[in-house]
């Protein structure tokens, strides 16, 4: 086939939610995957040349064709839509959810310092966040994660793409470092006595 | 004039999520190190605030005061004398209140970047002809299954029991139902049609009990790894399959 960047591009357009690799794959089953991902490489440097209004984005684990940020202010009179708006509580709450998932209630409190149940609510109401199960420890807490909406609203490819991840990693292995030698610590003194 | 400062407080206070960030806030504001927090100073500036929220008569979180008598805590902990030759090292009382804040902070940062990123319906918009509600609804008619938890099981059962016909529950029914033949019932079932669909098993038993009977059957039937339930997309028609194909 000689135009499978055409096609691509088309189905892109068509499609209603980010069109994942694997579906296009389906769709031109005749297709090798690696000439495809190379068609899609050619489309998003194209769009990208010739300083187009929309650019192929990676997000939800699919593909989508969006406006560029720049361009908002005109798109923002053409449909009239209010932003969304996230109050800071919001905000911190679901940056604590999408980082520390699968986390419950109480542990997102434990670092926030403050009841959470009215912004948890409120992202589970927009469907930025949901309920994913039940931790098994007394009174079954439930346990939040985040949706494949909260990937598409913030234009992340996956969770592996939300910013700074490698920090707050590092964070957490200090964080485990130290509680191991707090424990390590404790068995010594105990062996000791 | 005097009501007009009483509307400044209620918004600079408002600026504070909680007892941490008034703490974080304090640290800035006096430029300290936070590996190496002056407890009294950071102390007496928290109480003062607490005295100020109180004055202008506002509600005070339980976990502002929790915080004050932490740092209360805390600060008594560092006056008493440390013993010349300490029979185990005491880790420094402030280890703990650093750790939250610092986690704190990151996740503040962390919440700030997330919030600059190029937003859809924001920064960014997508050629969507459908509104969000009509795309889920038009994803239920793919066949993409995906497993579903027994939250979606309860859903749809409410949803069943909300449907039936308020009359016919007054009716006192005297039939004996039992768990394991209604267990039977589903995977013969099964066994003949491979796939059923979880409203297909309920209607026609339109008895508040043997809707409750299948329901309980077909949790045990989960648990026990018998059967599987799959969703096409949330709030889609739930499909129970046998777990293995006999």
């Amino acid at each position: 086939m000689e135009n499978i960047k055409a096609v691509i591009e088309a189905l892109i357009f068509a499609s209603d939610a980010p069109l994942s690799l694997e579906k296009i794959c389906i769709i031109l089953s005749d297709v090798e995957k690696q000439e495809i991902k190379e068609a899609l490489e050619k489309i998003v440097l194209e769009y990208n040349e010739r300083q187009s209004g929309i650019y192929l984005q990676e997000v939800a684990g699919g593909f989508q064709f969006r406006t560029r940020p720049e361009l908002s202010p005109w798109i923002k009179k053409l449909k009239s839509t209010k932003p969304h708006s996230l109050s800071p509580a919001a905000m911190e709450t679901l940056a604590i959810v999408a980082y520390k998932q699968p986390i419950v209630k109480s542990e997102i409190e434990s670092i926030r310092g403050v009841d959470v149940g009215a912004p948890l609510k409120g992202l589970l109401d927009k469907k930025l966040i949901r309920i994913v199960g039940r931790k098994d420890v007394p009174g079954k807490p439930i346990i939040y994660g985040t949706t494949r909406k909260f990937l598409e609203v913030f234009n992340l490819k996956d969770l592996l793409d939300l910013p700074n991840l490698r920090e707050l990693k590092e964070l957490n292995q200090q964080q485990e470092i130290v509680e191991q030698e707090i424990v390590e610590k404790t068995t010594e003194d105990i062996s000791n006595l | 004039m005097d009501n007009e400062q009483t509307i400044n407080y209620a918004i600079k206070l408002d600026i504070f999520e909680g007892p941490l960030d008034l703490l974080l806030y304090l640290i800035k504001k006096n430029e300290i190190d936070i590996y190496n927090i002056p407890i009294a100073l950071v102390t007496e500036q928290y109480l003062q605030y607490l005295k100020m929220i109180k004055a202008l008569n506002l509600d005070l979180a339980g976990e502002y005061l929790v915080m004050a008598s932490t740092l209360i805590h805390i600060k008594s902990r560092m006056l008493l004398p440390v013993p010349e030759e300490p029979e185990e090292e005491e880790e420094d009382p402030r280890a703990e209140l650093v750790r939250q804040l610092l986690e704190h902070k990151t996740f503040k940062e962390a919440a700030a970047n997330l919030g600059e990123r190029p937003l859809l319906e924001r920064d960014v918009f997508t050629r969507s002809a459908l509104l969000p509600e009509e795309v889920e609804k038009t994803n239920t008619d793919e066949e993409e299954l995906m497993e579903i938890s027994v939250f979606e099981l309860i859903e749809a059962f409410h949803r069943i029991v909300s449907q039936i016909d308020k009359k016919v529950l007054m009716e006192i029914d005297l039939e004996k139902l039992s768990l394991t033949d209604i267990i039977n019932n589903i995977m013969e079932q099964l066994s003949v049609t491979k796939s059923l669909t979880f409203e297909d098993l309920l209607k026609g038993k339109k008895d508040r009990r043997r809707i409750i009977y299948t329901f309980l059957a077909l949790l045990e039937l989960i648990k026990l790894r018998m059967i599987k339930a799959y969703q096409t997309s949330v709030f889609g028609v739930i499909r129970i399959f046998p777990a293995v194909e006999s």
